[in-house]
């Protein structure tokens, strides 16, 4: 993107401090937006950033607010999004949306200010072993040493958090590296992804042979699918060969959910008729999925007589939780342009009738959805005042699973959750994030009591930026799947899961001065949850929602998928 | 050591040879409860590189494990020897 720009003017070297060049580094990247919070190792950074032109700087309230507000804009745009934190506690703020990232596969580059390298190891004010408590959370880290490997290291862990499978990378930058001068006379190219290796031609084919013998395939699609761009083409695939398809939760969206083929979400929340249409498959064709436990149940009783195909740009994710009859290494997207002509065009007129059958006896129940006041209904409201242009995030809990099941999605990126780590206070900043990196969009984040307490904080970034951001809180004055599973899997002791005081979320709305609904007041609920959607800026949605309302079916944790209740 | 000791799989893993790069490999082994018998570190050549040789124990999750290992940065080779390695055999009089 600078490629004509790499001597620097005239041929003669810049003299600049490594923060002043990292700041170059990333404009360079094309990072434009990037959130953080200043703090002593650090500053000199932030001064560098205070004469960027091209760079917007978000300040966040909490660094676990700016690392989720930097995956906002790395999951709706695949591009890395970078987030910064100064040492000790900065650093270790930063941790869970590090790991979150690393568990969904989103590419961060997170940059951290660190004390000077002739205090580290002598627990100096603010200091912590950034590099260490980071290694089992990243794809890789760094502790630059001098100016000089900024040059490389910045290029370098952009190109790692997008390159293969994605992820977060962190950088470790102690003060005297950020405050040390040194002449730079040429520029390294931008960090980009690079190619994976080439699938192997001969495991496609067997591949394409064993779906055109089977007589009862489902394709499983999972977030891979995404990440690698390739939703037309696993749609395409379903629709060549007639694949009844089930998407995992991070994966929601690939086909959109009203499609004929769509089975919706598998696993511990999904459809009945989705779990039992596993049970009978012949074939399992899984793309980009990980056999996640959420996903499979208990693994050995997880599709129990099929054979398994399994596409992964991660060798080690093949035969990790079930052995492939196939395993195909390689990025999703390139194996399914391979495969598709080698796949017959069918119908699969008795296994598609099969699969009726079962959704007619066994369909996804979803009461309420006609009332804006319950909890799928509400869901359903905020869908129909809305198009698909909008983004949808959540927090973690029962409103997730509700807007899992309900939100009709129907594009890749639309959908922005916590799969893996499942971070209840993801919703809030991962939406900011979102909104930045797509400001004509409106981003629509649903929350509970639970989770939106847990990064709050962050409303003071959403006035301040005045995104287009509507929080709707779904408030049952409880940790609800807590609550749920205590009543069902623990006697009914519900314990530690009720809030006995309730904050009044409207004037903490006010107090932040975000425009408030309180959608159990309204007259017209639709009408004014359409009309507080469609105004610009951020608003907060308050509604009720009766503690004892369940996530349904639910696998109970450890079973079989068949084993389902409810629903 | 007893001779079934010496015959324990061992991992012979050539590294780029920086501080750190031990931490990432042995953590991939710590997060799993996975005990490392014995550790011998070298540099090679110029010092750019190392090589490790883990001794483990045989364990249904080596192959997953040797496939993380693999995909560590900083990691170039994992070569896998599953009838143990003589490196180790040598150590016997230390470590009495």
């Amino acid at each position: 993107m600078h490629a004509s720009s790499n001597t620097a003017a005239h041929g003669e070297a810049e003299w600049l401090t490594g923060a002043e060049l990292t700041v170059r580094l990333l404009e360079r990247q094309g990072v434009r937006v990037l959130s953080g919070i200043p703090g002593g190792a650090i500053l000199p950074f932030y001064d560098a950033l205070s004469a960027s032109t091209e760079i917007h700087h978000v300040l966040a309230r909490h660094e676990q607010g700016a690392g989720f507000i930097a995956q906002g804009m790395a999951r709706t745009t695949g591009q890395a999004a970078v987030c910064l934190a100064s040492s000790g506690p900065g650093a270790t703020n930063l941790l869970t949306a590090i790991a979150d990232a690393k568990l969904d596969s989103i590419p961060l580059v997170a940059i951290t200010g660190q004390v000077p390298q002739s205090m580290i190891g002598t627990d100096a004010f603010q200091e912590v072993d950034t590099y260490g408590l980071s290694v089992p959370i990243t794809k890789h880290n760094f502790l630059v040493d001098s100016a000089e490997a900024l040059l490389e290291v910045i290029p370098r862990a952009f190109s790692l958090a997008l390159s293969g499978r994605p992820g977060p990378v962190l950088v470790d930058i102690p003060k005297d590296v950020q405050l040390q001068r040194i002449a730079v006379s040429r520029w390294p190219e931008p960090g980009c992804a690079q190619a994976a290796p080439a699938p192997d031609a001969d495991k496609i084919a067997q591949a394409a042979q064993m779906i055109n013998q089977a007589k009862r395939p489902i394709l499983y699609l999972g977030g891979g699918v995404v990440h690698s761009g390739a939703s037309e083409a696993a749609v395409t695939l379903a629709e060549q060969a007639s694949l009844p398809t089930t998407m995992t939760l991070m994966a929601l969206g690939a086909m959109p959910v009203d499609h004929p083929l769509s089975l919706g979400m598998l696993g511990m929340h999904g459809a009945p008729y989705t779990n039992l249409a596993l049970e009978e498959c012949d074939l399992l064709i899984a793309v980009g999925a990980r056999f996640d436990d959420r996903a499979t149940g208990k693994v050995a009783a997880f599709c129990p007589n099929a054979a398994i195909i399994h596409i992964d740009i991660d060798p080690s994710e093949l035969d990790k939780i079930k052995t492939a009859h196939i395993g195909i290494a390689g990025d999703v997207g390139a194996v399914l342009a391979q495969l598709l002509p080698q796949v017959q065009a069918t119908l699969r007129e008795d296994w598609n009738q099969r699969v009726a059958q079962l959704k007619a006896e066994r369909p996804l129940q979803l009461p309420g959805l006609d009332d804006p006041r319950s909890h799928y209904g509400l869901v359903q409201a905020v869908a129909d005042a809305l198009d698909d242009s909008a983004f949808v995030a959540t927090d973690v809990g029962q409103h997730q699973m509700w807007v899992a099941q309900a939100y009709p999605l129907r594009r890749p990126r639309q959908w922005l959750t916590s799969g893996g780590l499942g971070t209840m206070g993801f919703g809030l900043p991962t939406a900011i994030g979102a909104a930045l990196a797509n400001p004509e969009r409106t981003v629509v984040c649903f929350s509970g009591d639970g989770s939106i307490l847990m990064n709050i904080q962050e409303f003071a970034t959403l006035a301040e930026a005045g995104l287009n951001v509507k929080v709707v809180l779904m408030n049952n004055a409880s940790l609800g799947l807590v609550h749920q599973q205590q009543e069902l899997f623990y006697g009914e002791r519900i314990f530690a899961s009720r809030f006995i005081a309730q904050p009044d979320f409207l004037q903490i709305a006010r107090g932040f001065r975000i425009a408030e609904l309180d959608l159990d007041a309204a007259a017209d609920p639709r009408a004014a949850l359409k009309q507080a959607l469609n105004a610009p800026g951020p608003c907060l949605i308050h509604a009720s929602i009766d503690v004892k309302e369940k996530v349904y079916p639910m696998v109970p944790p450890g079973a079989a998928n068949k084993e389902m209740i409810g629903g | 050591m007893t001779a079934e000791q010496l015959t324990r799989p061992v991992l012979e893993i050539d590294v780029n040879n920086h501080p750190g790069v031990m931490s990432h490999v042995v953590g991939l082994f710590s997060r799993r409860a996975y005990n490392v018998e014995g550790i011998i570190c070298v540099p090679v050549g110029s010092g750019e590189t190392s090589r490790i040789w883990l001794q483990i124990n045989e364990d249904e999750r080596l192959e997953q494990i040797v496939k993380q290992v693999e995909k560590l940065e900083d990691v170039l080779v994992v070569r896998r020897h599953d009838a143990g390695h003589p490196a180790f055999a040598g150590l016997e009089r230390y470590a009495g």
